[in-house]
């Protein structure tokens, strides 16, 4: 099986950044079950040693042959253990056999080149890697040739590298592994020159993922899966309304339970503190704890959605205003209004939150899946009472991550220390999925009223957005960064307020809601709702001037080469211009998200009410790509991750509780529902884009816009529900 | 005390007989490869095998497992020759990875009782199993690609 590598259990001496602590449970019969945790890391740097070439911060060649990539973005499952090593293999010329990955530790040399901090969001890490990683192979290879060189005394010009080994001529070659002692004797150049990609070995080919192997046989350690000596488990009894607080709580049965060592209050709430998970869980339950309900224990997102409504009567901040909106409308042949509303959504990430921390006097561990590094250390230490570099955060495998493990105030972090400071031991807090749903932190819900026009032949001449939801970025370390200068939040409003469709008149508003329910980034952000009501709205238009939707959006995109590229290339793979059998309607939606251009096409029927999704054809244009085979699996994993949040997914409050609880309440696709999936993707030697989130809004406006063609009927509202829309 | 067998070895536990499976499995056990995703058998991240059967561990008491063998993810093929772990790979099926472990012991009870399966049969066993991910359109390529190995090598 040569496609199989591993990450190792055992490095070269004195260079492991990853050491593991072995250890044995003996189970009363006697049984011994061996397992390894990653325990305390040394930075990359931490020196050289004899069998070891560490040219740089990303990269370690061993005597052994084997690469080891360190990489400072997380695995959340978008393939960064793959397509990050991937670059820098390929300026190395390396074995890609010999390839291994690694997760950074927390240091400054990790930042983010564009957001100057440890992170992973955005749809950003390949492209902002790149460079990064390109170079610092490149760097590598520069000083493994000049060694080789070195010792045949020649010129490193006339020697070449492959594959892991300095060649001179046809007869003299050394390996890599060989060359570790004579390369790390070398000065790191100050410049490389980087390949000519028409020479890609690897980068542009579907390579197969490094991390595969271990996600097969139960070795990959997720955080929920990290265990220490004397580890204890908790759970934390949270309030049952955003901004409750405890009163008090009476533990008299609960203490006495088997296992459990300690119930403590905390700012989060009450811990409960056990050997084992079950032991804290079963206690939790028996717990009783009295809380102040406070200002938000009417909430109800029926009288919020309404709320909403009501607001976008009036005029918001303005966004984006081309020409004048009101009066074209005012003259426009035939116009329309539509309003649009999406739901607070979950991340829902299959691994529920978890943290681990050991803290003791002069120092704290702590291991989780975190996609905020830098932030999570910093928040970590200041409730340790410890400066930054005596916290060591590590990172493990995220069981999906979605944007919920980036929260700017690192709650599932800071919690597990607080709990740390009373447990006294090292402990895991582990969420229950019903902790994780109810913990907040959601896609906002969001309404938009939009109302358009066309003149007698057909054009549109007017349009006008008007958006109501909370915002992300207020009260966060980015507000000011984000919001600068603007007086809305533009992750709110991305992908309506660069709305890509030539229509002279445009106006867009925004309204900030200010609900004391926490909201972060959820895979596509902003655009995970506006891609749905602008796609659904152009096609509202299109039936308007009594038009094909996809021709419609072919005169509009006229002038933006890359939403047509992928827009006629979605559009051919589906065959959009045969005829479907009777039943199947046929949907389009085209957006650009995060560098990268997406559209997909749907095809649907309905049968008593019940949606059922055929086919999802993708298209992507992510300009020039590192792993065909990776964007192909985010496209269709986006494309089925924006058609879970349209056919089933919503949070509603009553009474300031959240009434879903759980998959059956809150439901994710599952296999039977799911749909052929086909991705297209464009070649371009374009900038690079993103690719986890981009494959994501256009699933909602497809389906809908499919739903209409089968049906008559618009969507407005998501999830759908077939029963309460209105005949158009 | 209860005891059972796991992946060929026996064990006896001094554990409250109430406890999930999957609690025991993973805590005082250390095989942390069975995940927990929902406690409520709602998305098969869980998934074990007690007697050559696709239980869901979070809401087994380990007082079923009593006398049985369960076999968990370790217990596949450590060495991944298993072919549904070969397909696995051959498809490049993981993302995240978090319900891989559930997915495969769910594809596993399907390819011994149906050895060729249908679309149909591959959405009735892995309906219980849920990938945030979306992993879906690659593990029914892969469960067909396995079944395939399957059949040319003619033995597992």
């Amino acid at each position: 099986m040569s496609t199989r590598r591993k990450r190792a259990a055992t490095e070269p001496t004195g260079m492991e950044r990853r050491e593991f602590i072995k250890m044995s449970v003996t189970a009363s019969g006697g049984l011994l079950l061996g397992f390894y945790v990653p325990g305390a890391a040394k930075l990359a740097s931490s020196g050289p040693s004899a069998n070891v070439f560490v040219p740089n911060a990303f990269v370690r060649i061993g005597t052994d042959e084997r690469v080891t990539v360190i990489v400072n973005h997380s695995e959340m499952g978008q393939g960064v253990y793959t397509s990050l090593p991937m670059l820098l293999a390929e300026e190395l010329d390396a074995d890609w056999t010999k390839v291994s990955f690694e997760s950074a530790p927390v240091d400054p040399k990790y930042n983010h080149p564009a957001f100057g901090m440890q992170m992973t969001g955005g749809s950003s890490s390949v492209w902002s890697g790149l460079e990064q990683f390109r170079q610092a192979g490149a760097a590598a290879r520069a000083m493994l040739l000049a060694a080789a060189a070195q010792q045949w005394n020649v010129d490193a010009t006339v020697c070449r590298t492959e594959s892991g080994t300095v060649f001179n001529g046809s007869t003299r070659k050394l390996t890599y592994g060989q060359l570790v002692g004579a390369a790390a004797k070398q000065t790191p150049p100050s410049q490389v020159q980087l390949k000519d990609p028409k020479t890609f070995k690897l980068i542009g080919k579907p390579i197969k993922r490094l991390d595969t192997p271990e996600k097969l046989n139960g070795s990959a350690v997720f955080g929920i899966d990290v265990k220490l000596p004397g580890m204890v488990t908790a759970v934390i009894a949270r309030p049952p309304i955003f901004g409750a607080t405890m009163k008090s709580f009476d533990d008299s049965r609960a203490r006495s339970m088997p296992g459990v060592r300690k119930i403590v209050a905390v700012p989060a709430g009450v811990a409960v503190i056990a050997d084992s998970f079950w032991q804290a869980k079963m206690a939790r339950e028996a717990l009783r704890v009295d809380w102040d309900e406070g200002s938000m224990r009417a909430f109800s997102t029926t009288q919020m959605m309404e709320e909403f409504r009501g607001r976008a009567k009036s005029p918001g901040k303005t966004v984006r205003n081309d020409g004048d909106a009101a009066s074209a409308l005012a003259n426009a042949a035939k116009k329309i209004e539509a309003v649009y509303e999406v739901p607070y959504l979950s991340h829902l990430m299959m691994e529920p939150l978890n943290c681990t921390v050991d803290l003791r006097p002069d120092s704290c561990e702590v291991w989780t899946g975190s996609q905020f590094q830098t932030i999570d250390r910093a928040n970590a230490a200041k409730v340790a009472g410890l400066p930054n570099e005596k916290v060591q955060l590590h990172t493990t495998l995220l069981g999906g991550g979605f944007g919920r493990r980036a929260n700017p105030q690192s709650d599932f972090v800071v919690e597990a220390v607080h709990v740390a400071k009373a447990a006294g031991a090292p402990v895991k807090v582990i969420w229950t999925r019903e902790d994780d749903m109810a913990g907040g932190w959601y896609r906002p819900a969001f309404l938009h009223a939009i109302e358009g026009g066309v003149d007698a032949t057909g054009n549109p001449v007017s349009w006008s957005s008007r958006l109501v939801g909370q915002s992300i970025m207020a009260g966060t370390p980015f507000e000011g960064m984000m919001m600068k200068g603007k007086e809305y939040d533009p992750a709110s409003v991305e992908g309506v307020d660069d709305l890509p469709y030539a229509i002279p008149n445009l106006r867009v508003e925004s309204h900030r809601a200010d609900i004391n329910v926490p909201v972060q980034w959820l895979r596509s952000v902003g655009h995970s709702h506006t891609a749905f009501a602008t796609e659904c709205f152009i096609d509202e238009l299109a039936g308007l001037a009594g038009k094909d939707p996809y021709q419609f959006r072919r005169e509009l995109l006229s002038k933006q080469p890359r939403h047509l590229g992928v827009l006629d290339l979605a559009a051919q793979k589906a065959r959009w211009d045969k005829p479907l059998p009777k039943g199947v309607g046929r949907g389009i939606a085209v957006h650009f998200a995060f560098g990268s251009y997406a559209a997909n096409v749907a095809e649907v029927s309905v049968t008593d009410g019940k949606v059922r999704l055929h086919r999802i054809v993708c298209a992507i244009d992510c300009g020039q790509y590192v792993n065909p085979g990776i964007i192909a699996a985010q496209t269709e994993g986006g494309a089925i991750f924006g058609a879970s949040a349209a056919l089933f997914q919503e949070l509603t409050f009553e009474n300031g509780r959240l009434q879903q609880t759980n998959f059956h309440t809150f439901p994710v696709m599952r296999m039977n529902e799911c749909p052929e999936i086909e991705t297209h993707i464009v070649e371009s030697t374009e900038k690079s884009g993103g690719v986890g989130e981009p494959g994501v809004p256009c699933a909602a406006p497809a389906i809908a816009n499919a739903i209409f063609a089968v049906t008559g009927r618009r969507i407005r509202r998501l999830p759908i529900r077939l029963a309460e829309t209105e005949a158009v | 005390m209860i005891g059972f067998s796991v992946n060929g070895k026996s064990v006896d536990l001094d554990v409250d007989p109430s406890t999930p499976l999957l609690w025991v499995i993973r805590e005082q056990l250390g095989l942390t490869g069975t995940k927990y995703g929902c406690g409520m058998a709602q998305c098969g991240a869980c998934t074990v095998h007690i007697e050559g059967d696709a239980v869901r561990s979070c809401v087994a008491p380990v007082s079923r497992a009593t006398g049985k063998a369960v076999t968990t993810i370790e217990g596949l093929a450590p060495n991944l020759s298993h072919p549904l772990q070969r397909a696995w790979i051959e498809e490049d099926v993981p993302q995240c990875g978090y319900c891989q472990s559930g997915q495969l012991m769910s594809a596993a009870v399907l390819l011994r009782e149906k050895p060729r399966p249908t679309d149909e049969d591959i959405d009735q066993a892995m309906t219980g199993n849920i990938c945030r991910c979306g992993t879906y359109p690659r593990i029914r390529r892969a469960i067909h690609r396995a079944a395939e190995m399957v059949a040319k090598d003619g033995a597992k």
